[in-house]
């Protein structure tokens, strides 16, 4: 580029060679100029093919948004009685909702629960990608944030103050009123974790990244994975329910040995 | 048994003496008289019973937690002092948390058997508070509490509390979220409390909540003095147990007079010391298998953040449930004060029941009028209005106890929390009712069912056609041990009421009486031994068969 433009002033000051020169010159120029820039742009498209806008895609993501989720958010995304418009939530909360099977809704609760995912992750893609087609929101993350590598003492620090009071210190989940819950963080990946945080899906509050930034929600994945990951050094965790799940334990188990040996020790050899 | 005469040294030919073991033992005795002793507690008898086993298990658990705890306490530190973590534990490194925190997790993760240790004192510790509760069921449905008893049942009681005060201050010592929030509850409780509670907080914490000094006056109270209380009460308890002796199941040759069982040496000594080591061993797998209380995972202790699903361990389980049971919206302010029942409502409800309970003895002992001693245990049918409390006072610590864990229940049944705290609040409130009727009658009907047996003999399952036509059914007489065991019992009538000296009936009298109605109105009376004789006789009339098989 910085040649092409350099090359025909040149040719203006010694004016030595012919008329068409500079005119093949120029070709060349817009020739290699546009080349890299479509070599630039199509490799910025291989780069995240999950996240292309295309035409084509978004006419798919139509077709399966009119066949499985109209009936209750409306043609237009406009909502209706039975579901909430779809304006303006971006993909990341389609990805969130149909990624993790919660959407479509199974029936009408107090909560969608998760359950084996409808579609294929291309369609997920379609139709989160026709949703933010619609009217922009926040997008699925770059995977940057969903490395789970970042510092896992201050995610942990995060996650108490924000997050344990429903998800349970240990992301075991919890109970909400009127049958509504946080769900156990177990076996979440990063990428719904982050549009969880990000798009705040059923009861959950949103967090945004004013209020937690990219990288805190990078700790906070991280703490939540290494948890998840590391092996539990005293044992059985006994489903890190915490006290309520000791005690049974004791008392079934631990007691149940010991009234077991008692009878044992006190039965009459014959 | 007798090994000792067994293994004699050639040395003592000349002289009979009993060799080393002899000469040592007459060593001591010369200086300590102990031969007394072991006299005395040689062949003291124990009768065999899985059940009477039980207290030995809070004994022992107890011993565990002794040794135990001393290990912990070589490690930990005592103190709010702000540290930041630098110990092996990646997702802590760094964090502010108070050196309390810090030297637990220390010995979890960087002492050698550190967190072996800690684990086998606390699971000692459910175990000891557990084993407690049964042994008290035990005690109670047998009646063993009753004359010459009562105090030693009241002794254990205080046992039962000191158990839980010591596991409770022992729970908040690491400083960890979760204990955290569980202290907070408890300065709201005491906060609740009109007119003092504020300065009894503040007095407690050192000034507002959670200060700096809590971690370390809890360590005093858990390795010190409560410690010590334990220990003498056990000691108070064991001592009445020699003295008063033990009980018995009733059965041939078991009189209020008599102990049938094995003497301590060598039978006994043996049985308990090994019994010793199945409890440490039993402890000591459950903490090398299963995690309890993994205080990295809930990370520092900080006022803000308060974890869902927190709950105490189970034996405070009863008290954090009856805060979660009762009603909103209870709380007003009258003379310038707020009172808040949905604080003293529990508190009350709780106050009485453990009251309740811990003088039940004097109660029972009042409304039956029976000044007789009892060394004969009850079967739980036989002692029907008894067992049917029991029942009722267990359903109302069941629901409770349950309710600690309401939200748990709510999110693993796919269940409404509202829904579960409601259920519960029946459970709590007409369950004991329930339970009381349904034990009742389910004691009385098997009473009615022994008194079949007895009169009547068993159904052998043998179908004789007779002459006739007719079928009978042949019933077997069971022998004269288990018809023993069946109507050996007291059988109690409701009191008269009898004018007294003054030739009054007092208004005590009457509620005496009523109480007395209550306990003894409904009751099967035991077969007399000429209702067994005349049974047995009319069976003599109808056998048919000469099938005298003595069995």
């Amino acid at each position: 580029m910085f040649r092409t433009s350099r090359k025909p002033r040149a040719v203006r000051k010694t004016g030595r060679r012919s008329p068409l020169a500079s005119v093949s010159l120029i070709a060349l120029g817009l020739l290699l100029s546009g080349g890299a820039y479509a070599l630039v742009s199509s490799s910025t498209a291989v780069a995240d093919t999950s996240a292309t806008t295309t035409q084509a895609t978004v006419e798919e993501g139509e077709k399966l948004f009119q066949a499985n989720c109209a009936t209750c958010h409306g043609l237009d995304l406009e909502g209706s009685d039975d579901g909430p418009s779809l304006v303006g939530v971006g993909s990341a909360a389609v990805d969130f909702q149909v990624g993790t099977g919660r959407m479509p809704l199974q029936a009408q609760a107090p909560q969608a629960p998760v359950k084996p995912v409808q579609f294929t992750e291309d369609q997920v893609n379609a139709l989160a990608q026709y949703v933010a087609s619609i009217a922009p929101g926040p997008s699925i993350p770059e995977d940057q944030y969903l490395d789970a590598e970042g510092d896992a003492a201050r995610g942990a620090e995060l996650f108490r103050v924000n997050c344990a009071m429903c998800h349970n210190v240990a992301g075991a989940g919890g109970a909400l009123t009127e049958g509504k819950y946080a769900p156990a963080l177990t076996g979440v990946t990063p990428t719904h974790i982050y549009e969880a945080m990000l798009t705040g899906p059923q009861n959950m509050p949103v967090f945004n990244d004013a209020n937690l930034t990219p990288e805190d929600k990078r700790d906070i994945i991280t703490a939540l994975k290494f948890q998840e990951n590391s092996t539990s050094v005293g044992g059985h965790p006994l489903g890190a329910l915490g006290p309520v799940a000791e005690g049974l334990f004791l008392w079934i188990a631990g007691m149940g040995i010991i009234v077991a040996l008692t009878v044992w020790i006190t039965a009459r050899s014959n | 048994m007798s090994t000792s005469t067994a293994t004699r040294p050639e040395t003592a030919v000349e002289k009979k003496s009993g060799g080393f073991t002899a000469a040592a033992s007459n060593y001591l005795d010369e200086r300590t008289s102990i031969s007394a002793v072991v006299k005395e507690f040689g062949r003291k008898v124990f009768p065999d019973h899985w059940s009477f086993l039980l207290g030995e298990v809070a004994l022992y658990s107890f011993v565990v937690i002794l040794l135990s705890g001393t290990f912990l306490t070589f490690f930990f530190q005592a103190s709010m002092a702000e540290v930041h973590y630098d110990g092996s534990y990646v997702p802590l490194k760094g964090v502010e948390m108070s050196a309390a925190m810090a030297s637990t997790l220390d010995i979890s993760f960087d002492i050698r058997g550190g967190l072996l240790m800690r684990q086998i004192h606390h699971w000692a510790a459910l175990l000891f508070v557990a084993s407690i509760g049964l042994h008290m069921m035990r005690i109670f449905f047998t009646g063993a509490f009753r004359k010459p008893r009562e105090l030693n049942w009241v002794i254990g009681f205080v046992l039962f509390i000191l158990a839980m005060a010591e596991g409770f201050t022992g729970y908040s010592l690491p400083d960890d979220l979760l204990s955290g929030n569980g202290l907070r509850i408890i300065d709201g409780m005491i906060k609740g409390i009109p007119l003092v509670g504020t300065w009894i907080s503040f007095l407690l914490f050192g000034g507002e909540f959670p200060g700096t000094a809590i971690v370390g006056r809890l360590y005093t109270l858990h390795i010190l003095l409560l410690p010590a209380l334990v220990l003498l009460f056990i000691a108070l308890h064991l001592v009445f147990v020699v003295v008063h002796k033990h009980t018995q199941f009733s059965g041939p040759g078991k009189t209020q007079q008599n102990v049938v069982g094995y003497p301590v040496l060598p039978v006994y000594a043996a049985k308990a010391g090994g019994f010793f080591f199945i409890v440490f061993g039993v402890i000591v797998l459950l903490a090398s298998f299963f995690t309890i209380n993994p205080i990295w995972n809930y990370g520092p202790y900080d006022p803000s953040p308060v974890s869902a699903g927190t709950q105490p361990d189970w034996y405070i389980g009863f008290a954090d449930g009856a805060l979660r049971l009762v009603p909103p919206h209870l709380e007003f302010v009258l003379f310038e004060r707020t009172w808040s029942f949905n604080i003293l409502i529990p508190l009350g409800a709780l106050g009485l029941f453990i009251v309740l309970a811990m003088i039940y003895p004097f109660i029972e002992a009042w409304v039956t009028g029976d000044k007789r001693e009892h060394h004969i245990l009850d079967r739980p049918r036989n002692a029907a209005t008894r067992t049917a409390i029991g029942a009722a006072g267990l359903t109302f610590y069941a629901g409770l106890w349950a309710a600690a864990s309401s939200d748990i229940i709510a999110t693993h049944f796919k269940l409404t929390m509202e829904g579960v705290i409601h259920a519960l609040q029946f459970v709590v409130i007409a369950g004991p009712f329930i339970a009381y009727f349904i034990t009742k009658r389910i004691c009385l009907a098997l009473q009615k069912k022994d008194r079949e047996i007895v009169l009547h003999g068993y159904e052998s399952g043998r179908i004789i056609r007779l002459p006739g036509g007719e079928y009978i059914e042949k019933h077997e007489q069971i022998d004269d041990y288990q018809r023993w065991k069946l109507v050996s019992y007291h059988d109690y009538k409701p009191l008269m009421i009898r004018p007294n000296a003054r030739g009054k009936i007092t208004v005590g009298q009457r509620a005496r009486a009523s109480l007395s109605r209550w306990f003894f109105e409904d009751r099967i009376a035991p077969p007399t031994r000429g209702e067994i004789e005349a049974s047995h006789h009319h069976e003599d009339h109808v056998e048919i068969e000469s099938s005298h098989q003595n069995h």
